[in-house]
């Protein structure tokens, strides 16, 4: 019998390159026959529903095949998946809607400060492979809260891992579910609200029935979707400009000719510079020219913050977990940066070549020849023209007579555009038939629904595993903590989607919150408890405390709470990073309002985010929580008892690949 | 070849983990911050026929390919360092 399953299980394995060599291909073929039917005259509407229907549909029967009853399996996916295979999950699970649809346009707003988040989302994995992720593959936890208990003294550690987990997962899954409502309203005209809930079937096919397992193999296909889908726009542009199919060596062309396009701009009075001295809403800020949306201190503050935050996080760790053996995980972390690696060095082509288009054949044209594509997106208030979202031609003309001494002729201060319109709406600016569109929302949604099922996975184990087996029930048997932990998913995920149906406003900030959290909750317990065998019980745990703490008040308190900050906690105003003036002139004046005190259901308080300590942004309150961390735990570590010879000689162990893992599971 | 099992052997393994992390990590910083610092002197230089700005195109693209690149070698060479002192896994 147990041969039997061997031998089935390693022609599985033996047929992975050739089953998703099959599936990609089978993926293009789709895509051709698509655009063919366009061609032949199928509404958009009826090609979108194919793109969205067909895909969960695949993920939805690789959950089903791969579903499992087996408790490794559905924890670490059986601890085989090899070191490639589960760089391409990693890959889906690591890039989030915030990766697919937003990063592109943070960089077409920010110009070179948008980087910072490039840089943050790809070095972090140097720390993954470097201090941590290997070594946790040996303890051969199943959870991260696992690691903490064993090392530091049972279940008050887990405890606090579970919260650390919970809080940090939680923003970050609500984040995508909205992404999923967004996309699917956008291309399929379903109301957002019921978009969220029909992505949350998709959501929970994957994740309820497999774990680990099936979310693994689903995340490959999701990967395979998302990186066709970002790439391709770019690739046609980048052949049809410049006759080379490679847009990440092309951009550098574009990058020149926007900066020549921006001097001609300030010369024909069609944008104003942004200087220290004036810097009003809709001047220009130079794309290449580096501090003037971020101060250096919170350029580098993100950058610092979004890769430690990399390898703090639980559902990016446990990936790791499931590679065969130590050196796969090492392997794999690097397969990993590689494929994320593609999307990202991309990502800044798409802002260059949407960035040159809007400058050269938007700004300066003539209001009353503005392209149909723009009023599409203007109907649904995610493009501007003078001011007003505007549906057609005839409106925008008259937004634009109202602004007096205003000549018919778009400037650069007339045109707002919402920056997670620039990936979907690049193939019309391009005029690229509408298969396209369709592709890139369904990569869009590739990209949400992997890191949803991961984030979902890792809450729904911590809170089955951790809590409910080892803290409530140890004698709970195989099926009831498998149900517990699918009900629990369940749970978890419809309550997310209900929050995330209220459209909580600043979701990107939300994603750098989550890192922030994780960062100051986790990272210095699992460096500590990895690098320091002197690291105590009682110093781990006060650390935790300590950094978790203190970045969760500077966040909650300068976001919700901006006028007890101020009033109590000695909080000034952030300064504006071109003019380095306060971005409240007058906080008295401010703090003096009736409803200054007012906090979190108020959640447009006009002080919130724009306050703080030392001029820190609150997506960096890692930077606060981290160092205060390894602080506490060096010092307590200091006054208290050191660790047990035993638990030396595990620290030991975990050092050395070869050999059983530490932890041995019952099965 | 050192005994597995000697203290000795333990220590120097580890020894030699921590100077590749070492070293790794001041790579990691050195493209990840410090090299970004001087985006604005950098900028002046143009990479010839791409058309990038130095500065820009090392945050865009030069500093993540060091990453991936880095990691690889990361990986052969701690897995060397194990090897070397018998706790590779066995194949």
């Amino acid at each position: 019998m147990a041969t039997d399953t061997t031998t089935a299980a390693d022609a599985f394995y033996q047929q992975l390159g050739r089953m998703y060599g099959t599936y990609a291909g089978g993926f293009i073929g789709f895509v051709i026959l698509l655009a063919i039917l366009e061609q032949i005259g199928v509404p958009n509407k009826v090609l979108g529903y194919l793109f969205v229907f067909f895909t969960l549909a695949v993920y939805a029967i690789i959950g089903v095949m791969t579903r499992t009853a087996q408790l490794s399996e559905y924890y670490v996916a059986g601890r085989r998946v090899p070191a490639f295979y589960n760089g391409m999950a990693t890959g889906a699970d690591w890039m989030s809607a915030a990766s697919f649809v937003g990063m592109a346009g943070t960089l077409f707003l920010f110009g070179y400060d948008g980087i910072a988040w490039v840089l943050g989302w790809t070095g972090g994995f140097v720390l993954v492979s470097i201090l941590v992720g290997p070594y946790l593959r040996k303890f051969g936890a199943y959870t991260v809260p696992d690691f903490m208990a064993f090392r530091f003294g049972g279940n008050f550690a887990r405890f606090l891992a579970v919260v650390v987990l919970v809080c940090c997962s939680f923003t970050y899954v609500t984040a995508q579910i909205y992404g999923t409502g967004l996309i699917a309203s956008r291309f399929l005209g379903m109301q957002f609200e019921i978009a969220v809930f029909a992505g949350l079937v998709g959501i929970l096919l994957c994740a309820m029935l497999g774990g680990m397992r099936a979310v693994t193999w689903t995340q490959i296909a999701q990967y395979i979707v998302l990186i066709i889908a970002y790439l391709t726009p770019i690739v046609i542009l980048s052949t049809k400009k410049f006759g080379i199919p490679i847009p990440e060596l092309t951009y550098g062309v574009a990058i020149a000719e926007i900066t020549a396009r921006e001097g001609q701009m300030l010369a024909s009075n069609l944008a104003t510079l942004c200087t220290p001295t004036s810097c009003p809403a809709g001047s220009l800020k130079p794309h290449i020219e580096p501090f003037i949306n971020y101060s250096p201190l919170n350029f580098f503050g993100i950058i610092f913050c979004m890769m430690v935050g990399t390898a703090s996080l639980p559902h990016i760790l446990m990936r790791y977990f499931t590679t065969p053996s130590v050196k796969e995980a090492r392997d794999s972390v690097a397969w990993s940066l590689l494929f994320i690696f593609l999307l990202y060095f991309s990502a800044p082509a798409y802002a260059a070549f949407s960035k040159l288009e809007v400058y050269t054949n938007i700004i300066g044209s003539n209001v009353s020849a503005l392209k149909p594509w723009l009023f599409t997106w203007g109907e649904l208030g995610l493009i501007q023209i003078c001011g007003k979202s505007v549906a057609n031609v005839q409106a925008a003309v008259d937004a634009c007579k109202a602004i007096a001494g205003h000549t018919g002729v778009v400037r650069l201060q007339d045109f707002v555009i919402n920056p997670d319109v620039i990936v979907l709406s690049t193939p019309e600016i391009a005029g690229l038939p509408y298969v396209i569109s369709g592709l890139v929302a369904a990569g869009g949604l590739a990209a949400a629904l992997s890191t949803a099922d991961g984030l979902l996975l890792a809450i729904a184990n911590a809170l089955s595993h951790d809590i409910y087996y080892k803290m409530l029930d140890p004698n709970a048997p195989t099926i009831r903590r498998l149900t517990v932990a699918r009900v629990l998913l369940f749970f978890v995920a419809v309550a997310s989607a209900a929050l995330a149906a209220t459209k909580p406003g600043d979701i990107l900030a939300m994603v750098g919150w989550a890192f922030s959290l994780a960062m100051a909750g986790n990272f210095p317990v699992l460096v500590m408890g990895i690098w320091w065998k002197k690291a105590t019980t009682a110093g781990a745990i006060s650390g935790m405390i300590a950094g978790f703490g203190l970045c969760l008040f500077y966040l909650v308190c300068s976001r919700y709470y901006p006028g007890i900050g101020v009033k109590y906690f000695g909080m000034t105003s952030l300064l504006n990073p071109v003019t380095g003036g306060p971005i409240i002139p007058n906080l008295q004046a401010a703090m003096a309002l009736p409803n200054a005190m007012e906090s979190w259901p108020t959640l447009a308080h006009p002080l919130a985010n724009k306050v703080g300590w030392f001029n820190l942004n609150n997506i960096n309150c890692g930077l606060l929580g981290m160092p205060l961390g390894f602080l506490v735990i060096y010092v307590v570590s200091q006054f208290t008892k050191a660790p047990s010879a035993e638990m030396q000689a595990f620290v030991d162990e975990i050092r050395k690949p070869r050999g059983q893992t530490v932890l041995q599971e019952k099965s | 070849m050192a005994q597995p099992d000697s203290k000795a052997n333990e220590e120097l393994h580890w020894q030699k983990t921590t100077r590749l992390m070492f070293i790794h990590l001041g790579v990691w910083f050195f493209f990840g911050y410090v090299i970004h610092m001087f985006v604005v002197p950098l900028n002046k230089i143009v990479i010839p026929i791409l058309g990038f700005p130095l500065g820009f195109y090392m945050a865009a693209q030069g500093s993540l390919i060091v990453f991936v690149v880095m990691l690889f070698m990361f990986a052969r060479q701690q897995n060397q360092i194990d090897r070397d002192h018998g706790y590779a896994e066995e194949d």
